[in-house]
Parts: C-alpha cells; sequence; structure tokens
C-alpha cells in the first residue's frame, strides 16, 4: 500500500498544479472583474481581428479537406501511444525493442507514404 | 492507512460528480460544440479514476486517445457536417426520444450494476497494486510482441481505408 501511497502523491503535485493554474488565471481574471469599471458598449463585444470588423459568424461551416488531417491524426495519435511503454524500458530492451518498433513504425510510415502518393497531404 | 483510504474514497466521490455533472451536460446542451466540450470533462474524470486505481498507462491512453482525438474528431465532425450555421443552435429531442433514452439509460444502469455484482459478489477486493507502465512494456515485449505488430497492420488497413473512403477517386 506504501507503493500505492507514493504512487497518488506524485500525482497530487500534477493536480495541485493544475488547481494552481486555473486558480491563478480565474484569480487574475475575477480580480480583474472586480477593479475595472464596467460601461458596455456594443464594439466592445465584436471580435477584434486586426482592426477590420468580422463579416458572418465564427460558427460558419468548415472546409471538408480539414477531416482527412483529423483522420491521419487520431492514427498517429495511437501510434503515440504505443511508443510510451517501449520509452519506459528503451534500456532494457536496446536492439531487440529497437527493431521491433521500427517495424512498428515503418509499417505505420506505409500509410503515410501512401496518403503522400494519393495527394492527400496536398493542399489543393 | 486509514487516511489514505478516506482520502482516495474523496476523490474518487468528487470526480465521479463531475463525471456525472458532465455527462448531464452533455445531453442536456443545446450547443453541439459545447456538448462535445462538456464530454471532454467526463472523459478527463474518467482519466482520474484510471489514476485513483493506479493503472497509468491506461489513464495516459485515455487522455492521448479520448480526450486528444476522439473529441478533435468528434469536433470536426460537427463543424465540417453541420448543415445549419449560424447563432440558432437549439437541439431538443421530442418527449418520447428522450423519455425512450431514459428508460434505455436506467435498464442499461441495472444490467450493468447486476453483472458487477453478481461478478464480484462477496469477494473481498485486495489493495490497489500500482501498474507501472514498465511492465505494460515487459508483456508488450514478451507475450503479446505479435499481436503488438499487428496492430500496426491494423492501423495502417484503418489509414488506408479512411483515405479511400475520403477521397472519391
Amino acid at each position: 500500500m506504501s507503493e500505492y501511497s507514493e504512487f497518488v502523491r506524485q500525482y497530487l503535485t500534477v493536480a495541485i498544479f493544475a488547481a494552481v493554474g486555473i486558480g491563478l488565471g480565474a484569480g487574475l481574471l475575477g480580480l480583474g472583474r472586480i477593479f475595472r469599471p464596467v460601461r458596455p458598449q456594443e464594439q466592445k463585444y465584436l471580435v477584434y481581428e486586426s482592426g477590420v470588423d468580422p463579416v458572418g459568424t465564427g460558427w460558419s461551416q468548415s472546409q471538408i479537406r480539414y477531416y482527412i488531417y483529423a483522420l491521419l491524426f487520431v492514427m498517429f495519435d495511437v501510434e503515440a501511444v504505443f511508443l510510451f511503454p517501449w520509452a519506459t524500458r528503451l534500456e532494457a530492451y536496446s536492439t531487440f525493442g529497437l527493431i521491433e518498433m521500427l517495424i512498428f513504425v515503418v509499417i505505420l510510415a506505409l500509410g503515410l507514404l501512401y496518403a503522400w502518393r494519393k495527394k492527400v497531404l496536398r493542399w489543393v | 492507512m486509514f487516511g489514505l483510504l478516506v482520502a482516495q474514497n474523496i476523490a474518487f466521490y468528487v470526480i465521479a460528480a463531475l463525471i456525472v455533472f458532465g455527462a448531464l451536460r452533455v445531453v442536456t446542451c443545446k450547443n453541439l460544440v459545447h456538448a462535445a466540450l462538456w464530454l471532454v470533462l467526463v472523459l478527463a474524470g474518467v482519466a482520474g479514476q484510471y489514476i485513483l486505481l493506479a493503472a497509468e498507462f491506461v489513464a495516459v491512453t485515455q487522455v492521448l486517445v479520448y480526450l486528444g482525438a476522439i473529441v478533435v474528431l468528434f469536433l470536426f465532425g460537427i463543424m465540417l457536417t453541420r448543415a445549419k450555421t449560424g447563432h440558432d443552435l437549439e437541439l431538443d429531442n421530442p418527449t418520447p426520444a428522450k423519455v425512450g433514452a431514459g428508460v434505455i439509460g436506467v435498464l442499461l444502469l441495472g444490467v450493468m450494476g447486476y453483472a458487477l455484482w453478481d461478478a464480484w459478489r462477496g469477494q473481498e477486493l485486495g489493495d490497489i497494486v500500482v501498474q507501472r507502465t514498465a511492465e505494460v512494456s515487459d508483456s508488450l515485449f514478451s507475450t503479446y510482441l505479435l499481436p503488438f505488430e499487428v496492430i500496426s497492420v491494423l492501423l495502417l488497413a484503418a489509414l488506408i481505408g479512411a483515405i479511400v473512403l475520403a477521397r472519391r477517386d
């Protein structure tokens, strides 16, 4: 149980860091809210971009060609998950681990090659 | 020892309350994008529970794959396919659909709760064993070496399949 206690304590540090980070941001914004004068005007709530008034809404439809990048990202994200256990035992499985991981990565790189050859990656 | 268990229980219930609140917001939120963002809270809470159970690798996988990739895919799907653009994002279902969903939810809770109760009835669950990522690595590079390599082929097939489906030519 002491091992578990140590484990949880390490993540408690992470939780405290996150809480301090969020608290700092929220506290500073809250302080600003308390001290600043409130004089609402319509122009103040416009989206600001280089001084040009925005056209249309922010909820517009995106281009469909982003979707293939999202799909590629999901695949390589799953690949990245498998890199983590390998990284923790890098020395223990030195050459053997490297070869096994190379096989894994190269097979997936074939997919990237396929995408490249199919001109999916090119922004037309 | 006792203090640790109490702290673990308190953390569990706090995170569980956050998950339930987030899940309720996911289904009651009128804005689809906001619902997807509430889903982030639910999935992050589940990752927190995995940490409490000392399953580090599962928690990291949850954060990377579900929070990182799946929610991004959801948001992309919403951004790309929503026909109705503009601020009128009032989403709602007719009352029969809500009642049906509620009944199915309660039934599912009953079935899963019974299955858990039935499987571990009267058993004493031991102390939590810390599952190090290195142990996952050890089994990955010994017992499950071949399945691990097969996963890359599976991912490759999924990748090529996605490209083929996404492109007409």
